[in-house]
This record gives structure tokens, sequence and C-alpha cells, in this order.
């Protein structure tokens, strides 16, 4: 897939999540926004899994520990295959598998999360198993910057260092904001790259809007041998949608009908000029 | 006839739990337990020497004791995630609800040195609200060993359950209640007692106090029944009506907070199925529990055999009325 078909692809699961919350009039708006590059990436050029090896033992695993932006994950598994977009109609219906984080009852997902901090534990011991076991896969776990406040984090980066796993690395969506506000004055997480490296974690940093350096860094992990590997993606809450981006406000936010067209005028509009 | 049945001294649960564990993990190298730096109190030193490799450590980290647990029985290993029942089914509760029950991933949760086991180590330490908290999860069976026959059996049925379990262990020797060839089936409670006049309905380690129990009160003439009711959830119902039925009177026993454990769940059976007896649930009250020994504490909230005969009079005196 080339740097163009993959930004258009970023700018059409933009569109498609944005309807799909608007329909359920809910979900995790601007938190799907600043991932969804992010999963664009993984899933289209990254990750060794489709429907077809959803349950091979030898497959890579992807683990979303910030469970809310689900819906990034829904549009973006639903256009791999995993399942038809028709079923998203159904989001946070009465009895829909589709609810508002991951469950394993959706083919594609790999565990049940929502409740923050519990992604890299259940990530490492993935990566632990494969590691037992020699098999090859690789395991990627997506968390949020506001979750990393979650102690369980920090024990799993202790054990994951200790344990040299290589095969699991770690993309923090570090859009900066939280649902009370900006995370350094909710509770301060700098010097971010530098804890994870005092953790024994080998770290990058990257732009997690560019697709390209996202597909570049992303095909390069383990960063070392040894060590487990963390992807710093410096984003935007609400990126896409010039009236959501860095407003704390879209966390949950609902858009209006009129909210939404102008959304989607504004994200039809780049793909125009993406397309010239 | 059970009712003649002498006992002789076992181990500690906990070290049947370990050997039985060792056997499971030579014959299958996907077994595999985690630990919180529990192995010595978990009596694990003996399966780390044997098995190095099949023992995985994650320090005094019982959150992540709990997810990577999970994570290693979604790749398909057996997993046993082994630590003292206070710390793993508080701290970790979140995990054990949405990573190993939500998730349906067959971790088998060990408590070790649960209830009041660790003693005079005080509140910290004493695991008295587990099976409130686990009941109310779904997608949890919950097991509680009386004797060393039922934590083999216990520990065998786990490794091959393709759902949550939680086993609890205490940490002193037992005596053997169940004669060879008893059969053991998680949700099917296990006669120890005969008896016609009123039931013990008891778990874990207070089934040995209940037997004794019965020897003082047969030296009265009284006839007290004892099921060992190791497994909670499912809970089996059927022995608990029939118990009521016909006995006419039932004491519940267990080192657990009267709030929530088997008492509540057997009383909530009884009333449902519209069975009337007199009842009482013998645990913990809704106090900071007294320091001492395990056995003090137990006796000082009269889980202990003059303690309950005690309680089987007074319940005796009510049924007659």
């Amino acid at each position: 897939m080339t740097e163009q078909q993959l930004f258009i692809k970023s700018i059409e699961y933009r569109i498609r999540l944005l309807r799909y919350i608007r329909q359920a009039r809910a979900g995790h708006t601007g938190g799907s926004l600043s991932c969804v590059d992010i999963l664009n990436v993984l899933y289209n050029c990254v990750l060794n899994v489709s429907p077809e090896t959803a349950e091979d033992p030898r497959r890579d695993r992807y683990i979303q520990s910030k469970g809310h932006s689900v819906e990034a994950l829904y549009v973006v598994l639903a256009d791999r295959g995993f399942f038809s977009e028709s079923d998203l109609e159904t989001l946070c219906r009465f009895g829909s598998p589709y609810v508002g984080h991951p469950t394993r009852k959706v083919k594609g997902i790999e565990h049940n999360t929502g409740a923050l901090g519990h992604g890299l534990a259940f990530s490492a011991g993935v990566a632990l198993a494969g590691k037992i076991d020699g098999l090859g896969y690789r395991v990627f776990t997506l968390l949020g910057d506001g979750e990393l406040a979650e102690g369980s984090n920090w024990e799993s980066m202790m054990m994951a260092a200790h344990y040299g796993l290589d095969n699991l690395t770690a993309i923090v969506d570090r859009n900066q904001l939280q649902i009370t506000g900006r995370t350094e004055e909710v509770c301060a997480l700098e010097s971010l790259a530098e804890k994870f490296t005092a953790f024994g974690w080998s770290v990058r940093e990257v732009d997690g809007h560019d697709v390209a350096a996202l597909r570049h860094v992303l095909c390069a992990v383990p960063f070392e041998s040894g060590r487990p590997s963390v992807l710093i993606a410096h984003t935007i809450k609400g990126k896409g949608v010039s009236f959501m981006e860095n407003d704390a406000r879209w966390h949950h936010g609902v858009p209006s009908e009129e909210e939404y067209e102008g959304a989607i005028e504004e994200l039809r509009s780049q793909m125009k000029e993406a397309a010239v | 006839m059970k009712s003649c049945l002498p006992l002789e001294m076992g181990k500690a649960n906990l070290d049947v739990f370990s050997e039985t564990l060792l056997g499971l993990a030579r014959a299958n190298r996907d077994v595999v337990v985690v630990t919180s730096d529990s192995r010595g109190s978990g009596k694990l030193v003996p399966f780390a020497k044997a098995l190095p490799k099949q023992i995985i450590e994650v320090g005094i980290a019982e959150q992540n004791l709990v997810g990577v647990a999970a994570g290693l029985a979604s790749a398909g290993k057996i997993v046993f995630a082994v630590s003292p029942g206070s710390f793993l089914t508080a701290r970790s509760l979140e995990q054990i609800k949405n990573d190993v029950c939500y998730s349906d991933q067959p971790v088998k949760l060990v408590a070790i040195s649960s209830g009041v086991s660790y003693g005079a180590l005080g509140s910290t330490h004493h695991s008295l609200h587990d099976l409130a908290a686990l009941r109310a999860l779904f997608n949890c069976t919950i097991v509680v060993p009386a004797d060393n026959f039922e934590t083999a059996e216990a520990v065998k049925a786990a490794a091959e359950m393709a759902h949550p379990v939680f086993l609890r262990f205490g940490k002193r020797p037992m005596p053997h209640l169940h004669r060879p060839g008893t059969t053991f089936t998680v949700g099917k409670s296990l006669l120890v007692r005969e008896g016609n006049d009123l039931a013990f309905l008891a778990t874990g380690e207070t089934v040995v106090q209940s037997v004794m129990a019965t020897d003082l009160l047969a030296q009265e003439g009284i006839s007290a029944r004892v099921l060992s009711m190791h497994t909670i959830k499912p809970l089996d119902e059927e022995a608990v009506v029939q118990a009521a039925q016909e006995c006419g009177a039932v004491i519940t026993v267990e080192e657990h907070s009267c709030a929530g454990g088997l008492g509540e769940a057997c009383a909530a059976v009884l009333m449902q199925a519209g069975v009337s007896v007199p009842f009482r649930i013998v645990g913990f009250p809704d106090e900071e529990t007294v320091p001492g020994t395990q056995l003090e504490i137990m006796a000082h909230y009269g889980i202990c055999p003059e303690g309950l005969a005690e309680t089987a009079r007074t319940l005796l005196n009510r049924k007659r009325l």
C-alpha cells in the first residue's frame, strides 16, 4: 500500500467511525480519531493476522489497552474483513456484541478491555508464552497516555523488561489529553521516554499521524534485541476534525447532526486534497 | 459407616496442591505456575527446583500476576496463579473480574494461606472477603477443599477446566476425611458424617471442626450430619435442601465473613425453595478480627468443636419449640 493510499484510508476510517458514533449516539470520539492512524498502519502494514489466521497460534496479536477507543478498532477490523461492516449498525444497541469497549465476542479482538491499566500485563503474558513456546509471533498493545497513571502498567513494564520480552511492543497514544484535561495538569507523565528507558524499555518517538513514519518505525521492532519496545506516538485528540482537535470535551462527545455534517465535509475535503 | 471414620492426620492441603501440580506439570509442559514472590508460602520451592522453566516469577505485583496469567492462558498455557488469598482477591480483584472471568480465560487462581491462616499477622493478611467478592463475579467456579483428597482432586479438576476457577487453601495439616474410593465432583458436596438431627454445611478447614463437634454431640445422643461444601459456586443446592428437609436444622460453617459467603448462599437456596428450618451462619462477624493463631481466632468466633456443639444445642432447642 502506498503512503497516499494509507493516508486516504485513515480519512475513510475517520469518516466511518464518526458515522457509527453519530448513529449510536455514543462513543469515544477524540481518542478514536487520535489512534486511528496507528491502527491503520498496524493492520494494513505490520500485523501478521487476518480473518483466516485469527485463531492461528503463530499469529501476531494486537491488544487495545485503551479500550474506550473501540470505534477505531471496529472500523479497521471490518475493513480487514474480520466481520461485515454492516454489523456496526448495531453498535451499542441492546444485545449487540459491538459494545463500547472491545470484547472477544467480536472476531479479531484478542482480549476484553475497557478498565484501564490491564492490557500491558495481558500482553506481557501472551509475549511470554510466545517466548516459552518458541513461536515467532509479536504482541502489540496500545496504551492511552492518561491510562499510564494506573500503577499496574509499571508492574508490567518492570516484568516485561526483566524477561527481555522483545516480542512485545507498546504504543502510547500520546494525545496529551484525558477526560479532565491535559495529562500534565491532571498528573504529570513527563518525562515519559526517560521513564520507559529507566524501566528497561527501548524507546522511539514518532508523529502518530504520519503513516509513513509509523510504518517505518513499527516495521523495525524490536528496536533493540532483548528489550521490550515502546513507541511514543505524538497525536492530536480529535485529529482530522478541526473543532474536535485538542479539546477534552470530545473525549466522549457525540456530534450533533450539524456537527457531524460539518466533520464529514471537512474530512471529505481532506480526502479530495489527498487524492490530487 | 461414615460416622465411625477415625481422623488420621494428613499433610497441609498446600503441600498436596504443590505435589499434585508438580505431577501435572511433569506430564504436560504447558502447565505453568505464576507466583508473586510467593513460592515459599505456596510450597512451590520443590516445583521450582524440579521444573524451573515452568514457574514464572513476577515479583510482588499481584495485579500483574493475574494479568500475565490471563495472557499466558490465552496463548494455550494451563496457568496456576498463586498468591496469598488476601492480596490475590483484593488487590487484583479487577484483573480477576475483567482479564479472567469476563474474558473467560481459564486461569486457575490459587489463594494460599487463606482465611485467617496467617493468624497473628493481622487483618491485612486475612482473607475473609474473598468468597463474597468472587461469588458476585460471573464465570468463576469457587472450590475450597477440606482435606488432602479433596485438594488433589480439585487441583486435577481445575487443570482440566476450560473456564476460570478459584481454589482456596489454608496451611495447617488436615486430617483425612474421606474413605478411599470416594468420588470428587466439582459442584457436588461430599458427605463426611451421617446424621439426621441437624446438619453442618461446612467448607474448607472448618469441615474438620464440624466433624469433631459431631463427636461431642454424639456423646449426648445427637446425630449430626456433616457435608463438605467444597464447591461454593456452583453450590450443591440439592444437597442443601435435602439436608434441611431431612435434618430439620442447619448450621453453616466457614472461615470467612458471615456476609456473602457459604452461609448466605445456603440461606438464599433454602428461602427460595420454601424450606424454613432453624438456621445459623457461623463465620466472622462484621468487626475487626481478634488477633491470635488461626485456631484461637476461629475458636473465638465459635468455629471449634465446643463452639459448634453449643450452637447446635441452641439450634436444636429452637427446633423442638
